[in-house]
């Protein structure tokens, strides 16, 4: 069997859904840590085009984009597919996989944002969280119906992420009343093994964001 | 049962086109629904309530939005002729790789150098120009970027050819002169039947782009 070598950056969430991909499908693989501050020649000649992780490493040869990596891994290794066989379903899976990418930068002004650019972001990201809980999860268990998708690793960081950036801004997104069915989606998620085992929380994962916030309220309020 | 397919668009969209390409490619028989995007269609609001846009395929009354996910979806539902992507994995993930790409850089550089000005689009023109040469680097010798036959990354891209003179003109440089490799890859491509059909006269999208800019305010 070939090598696989995955190059990631804790706490990159990027990173993780590749993590996941990996472990539920059983792929054995060697995990490389990039200081993203100081990005190695292995980083830079496997991405040279965005210099960026996660870069999976199969082989010899580089895939990079954390959903091109998915849909790789998805081909190479079926079992426990990550995406239904039907078509009609694919493109759906796609579409909300896109969708939490496109819509990504108004979660991370959420995060990085103070005063009234703050509060405009958090009032954009809760529309999206209706949509992404009406439109996007309807009323399925998970993203991709019975079992977890590509769309459930996509959306992945409101698991664990979004609480330690909850925490650090002091401000609730995803409020129970307000999501009943994204609470419930959270709660099974991380219940998978496969992800229960894999999830950065606690201490280290709240410090670590508690730490970028100040670093923007320093930036912002300069 | 026949399939019954419909395609709501708007004619100077590049998205708009890789669908339409698609479909020719695959001799696939569907109705096409001009949008006036200001003014959309109830149809429309109701099949993408998410993001209300062109190009949206209704196949059989199943709405598909966002022009790479139709042309995947084209290609995995008629899968009997003219594969869109590659069979290999690592291929595809090749292709899917730069197609990304394409998506996310190509697009917007070529709005800003339309619709801005002065030093916003000298900057424009300086981002353009390195996007396209990551592009003419990526395509190489190579006759398509796909390798030896037209593929998906040719599909993604070969539709900004009909812009070519909005952005030759806003950018006022050579497309032929920066990007020799692209131009003589496009005029390769513009010999398929399915493209030369499909993209618009580059005059009649620079004569578009001039009303937008009216309308908008933009000149």
């Amino acid at each position: 069997m070939e090598e696989v070598k995955l190059l990631g950056a804790w706490p990159s969430s990027y990173c993780y859904r590749v993590i996941w991909a990996l472990k539920l499908k059983g792929v054995k693989y060697e995990y490389v840590e990039e200081d993203l501050s100081d990005k190695s020649d292995l980083l830079l000649k496997y991405n040279p085009i965005h210099k960026k992780i996660p870069v999976l490493v199969h082989g010899g040869n580089p895939i990079s984009e954390s959903t091109v990596i998915l849909e790789y891994i998805d081909e190479v290794w079926p079992h426990n597919p990550l995406l239904h066989h039907d078509p009609y379903e694919k493109a759906m899976a796609r579409f909300w996989t896109k969708f939490e990418e496109e819509k990504s930068p108004i979660f991370f002004s959420f995060f990085h944002a103070v005063g009234e650019k703050q509060e405009k972001a958090t009032k954009e990201a809760k529309e999206l969280l209706r949509i992404i809980e009406d439109d996007g999860l309807g009323g399925k268990k998970f993203f991709g119906g019975n079992e977890i998708g590509l769309a459930d690793l996509a959306f992945g960081w409101l698991s664990a992420w979004l609480e330690a950036m909850e925490e650090a801004v002091g401000v609730k997104l995803l409020e129970a009343d307000s999501f009943p069915r994204l609470h419930a989606w959270r709660k099974n998620f991380r219940e998978v093994p496969v992800i229960k085992e894999n999830l950065p929380v606690g201490k280290e994962m709240l410090e670590y964001f508690k730490r970028l916030r100040e670093m923007f309220i320093a930036s912002a309020t300069s | 049962m026949a399939d019954e397919v419909v395609l709501l668009d708007f004619w100077p969209s590049m998205f708009g086109m890789r669908v339409r390409i698609a479909l020719a490619e695959k001799g696939i028989k569907y109705q096409y629904k001009e949008e006036d995007l200001r003014h959309k269609s109830e149809l429309l609001l109701k099949m993408n309530p998410v993001h209300k846009q062109i190009p949206l395929l209704i196949h059989n009354g199943k709405p598909v939005c966002e022009s790479l996910i139709i042309v995947q979806y084209i290609d995995e539902v008629w899968n009997h002729k003219s594969p869109l992507l590659p069979s290999d994995p690592y291929q595809r993930a090749h292709a899917r790789f730069w197609a990304d790409f394409v998506d996310r850089k190509v697009y917007g550089v070529g709005r800003k150098l339309w619709a801005t000005k002065g030093e916003e689009q000298e900057a424009a023109k300086k981002e353009f120009l390195e996007i396209y040469k990551t592009l003419e680097s990526e395509l190489g010798e190579k006759p398509y970027f796909g390798g030896e036959t037209f593929g998906f990354v040719d599909l993604s891209f070969v539709t900004f050819y009909s812009w070519f003179y909005v952005y030759e003109n806003f950018g006022k440089f050579s497309m032929e002169a920066e990007f020799p490799q692209i131009v003589a890859w496009v005029k390769r491509c513009m010999q398929k039947e399915s493209i030369a059909n499909t993209l618009p006269d580059q005059k009649k999208i620079y004569e578009f782009v001039l009303e937008l800019k009216k309308i908008f305010g933009l000149e």
